[in-house]
């Protein structure tokens, strides 16, 4: 039976939920290569969640195992207080976990909106007739779903570039894209693979207000892997570090940064 | 003036022939906007599904030479006929069976991999259906008549007549062929623009990862597709197997698809429509005033020749994507 987690208030005053993710123990293999050495850890209704370490430390095959593109050779994963099977990434994506991509994965050939409109494919019930005849439920359907598409283009201030095709944007806006598609599933639980790679120092300051805006208005559950330790320092809540595979740290950035075990992954140590 | 006239009455006919090279290109189509992939077999899906139809309609046993070498009986007929609407639902539902088949069986395993690899599987894929059409239904040619109106239609001619003085000569199948493609493009088209699937669908043609992070199953999708593809080729094969018969060489149709797709672009079903239409009137034009000059036979190499020009100054056709990239 999964712990049930008591919430705890944030320093800046928000107050935190219970277990909404659970992971147990788990250990992910490539063949001999361990990706992941038995790690446990959860995720709270609310929060802000960052994974961080070294290059290769394991950080991106974690969050796959979350959204269901990895399955763990042993341990458990545990989402809303029910313990989950192994899953197609699509069912987890219907569950209501979404994502983003390091290396950005947008349909190039559509156009701003459309691609954001696939993100609220699972929330359209029509039957296939009615919607291609566009014939009563499927219009206000489409209706609504328009107008929660807008609200997030609003949000997210791309506006201007709602009907470019995607191919076109440079780097930036397409994280944004990205970011509004994910939001648009209305997820319980949000995975952001390094959200700010490659971007300037303006670019990550409007990304970095972007995702605390979204977990400020819609109360969403965000877990994020980022390199830049500045920026995870101010956005989390709680910071797990992993290395070589291993969890070596977490906490708050506070505790995170005045762990030993982390500083020495960082800066290096003289190995015996 | 009489020329002119008789130039009309060969667009009429350019078009209508367009219209039917524009259905097997509407299948090709299909399949490429949803998976990235040149489909090879789209031309024998069209003679499987008509082979199929009329082996239903006929009452006869499937796998029959098989099955009589094996134990010596001589099963042909099961000696009743099929109404020609309940053979073309029938032959629909083993189309939709063919796709779960195909996509079990070979798409399944070959998910992420590049379109090559997909489009050589097709190629596969259609020697393989070809085989199994003849082991199931037989080698031999067979008439397909599913009640279409056929012959020259008397009411045009008697309209053109009035008007012009001259009677147009039109083929009551062509314009049959004109209504049924119309109909099916209207609905493709709202299908591919409107529906959730639809857009499901491009999503997938797009990026496979990106497509199952936001909750589209892959499996169904191409399910889909392929139902869609095997039923647009069932209506391609009643048309041009009613026109000339049910043989090997209606999968052959699918060469003149191919001029149709490249002046349409790959990934557009107007496009496929407007090719078509072009190809169509644009060979049977050549032909009337220029084949005289060159000897005629001009209909067997124009499309070509047209496909190879446009290939030099417009490689993604009329109404393809332009695929921009930034490096």
């Amino acid at each position: 039976m999964m712990q049930a987690h008591e919430g705890y208030v944030t320093e800046d005053g928000r107050q935190i939920g219970g277990t909404v993710m659970e992971l147990k123990n788990i250990t992910l293999r490539f063949g001999g290569v361990v990706a992941i050495k038995d790690i446990s850890f959860d995720i709270r209704q609310g929060e802000i969640r960052a994974i961080i370490g070294p290059n290769g430390a394991g950080k991106s095959s974690m969050l796959n195992v979350i959204s269901g593109f990895y399955h763990p050779q042993q341990g458990e994963v545990w989402f809303k207080g029910y313990r989950r099977g192994p899953m197609k990434p699509y069912q987890v994506a219907r569950l209501g976990i979404a994502r983003t991509f390091q290396n950005i994965a947008l349909f190039d050939g559509m156009s701003v909106l459309d691609n954001i409109m696939t993100g609220r494919l699972n929330k359209m019930k029509a039957g296939f007739l009615s919607q291609a005849m566009w014939w009563g439920a499927a219009e206000r359907e489409e209706n609504e779903n328009r107008e929660a598409v807008e609200r997030i283009i609003d949000f997210l201030e791309i506006q201007n570039i709602r009907k470019t095709p995607v191919g076109r944007l440079p780097y930036g806006l397409k994280k944004r894209v990205e970011l509004a598609r994910a939001l648009a599933a209305e997820p319980q639980l949000l995975l952001l693979d390094e959200p700010m790679a490659g971007m300037n120092v303006e670019e990550k300051e409007d990304m970095s207000r972007f995702i605390l805006d979204v977990n400020d208005e819609f109360g969403t559950t965000i877990c994020l892997i980022e390199h830049d330790m500045g920026v995870v320092m101010d956005l989390s809540d709680r910071v797990v570090v992993m290395d070589y595979g291993r969890k070596i740290g977490d906490g708050t950035p506070a505790e995170v940064r005045a762990n030993q075990e982390v500083i020495d992954a960082y800066l290096g140590v003289a190995h015996d | 003036m009489d020329q002119l006239i008789f130039a009309a009455e060969v667009v009429l006919n350019g078009l209508m022939t367009g219209v039917m090279y524009a259905l097997v290109a509407l299948g090709f189509v299909l399949i490429f906007k949803a998976s990235g992939v040149f489909n090879y077999a789209q031309g024998v899906l069209a003679l499987f599904a008509a082979l199929t139809l009329v082996g239903i309609q006929n009452g006869q046993v499937p796998f029959a030479h098989l099955i009589n070498a094996a134990f010596g009986t001589h099963l042909h007929s099961f000696g009743w006929t099929v109404p020609s609407v309940l053979a073309i639902a029938l032959t629909a539902l083993v189309m939709v069976g063919l796709a779960f088949l195909i996509e079990k069986l070979v798409l399944q395993h070959l998910v992420g991999q590049e379109p090559i690899i997909l489009f050589m599987a097709t190629i596969g894929l259609a020697y393989f259906l070809e085989g199994l059409g003849d082991v199931m239904w037989g080698a031999d040619i067979k008439t397909l008549d599913v009640g279409l109106p056929q012959g020259i239609s008397d009411s045009v001619e008697q309209v053109t007549a009035a008007w012009f003085g001259y009677g147009f000569f039109i083929d009551r199948l062509d314009i049959w062929a004109t209504v049924i493609a119309a109909l099916l493009v209207a609905a493709l088209v709202g299908f591919a623009q409107y529906t959730k699937q639809g857009r499901a669908m491009r999503a997938v043609a797009d990026d496979h990862q990106a497509a199952l992070s936001v909750g589209i199953s892959l499996r169904f999708i191409w399910v889909m597709v392929w139902s869609i593809a095997g039923f647009v080729a069932l209506v391609a094969g009643i048309m041009w197997g009613t026109k000339s018969g049910v043989q090997f060489s209606l999968s052959l149709i699918a060469l003149k698809a191919l001029p149709v797709l490249m002046l349409g672009g790959f990934t557009s079903i107007p496009g496929a429509i407007v090719g078509g239409l072009i190809i169509g009137v644009g060979e049977k034009l050549f032909e009337f005033f220029i084949g005289p000059m060159v000897g005629g036979a001009t209909e067997t190499w124009f499309a070509y020749v047209l496909a190879l020009l446009f290939l030099v100054f417009r490689p993604q056709g009329l109404f393809g994507e332009r695929i921009i990239e930034r490096v």
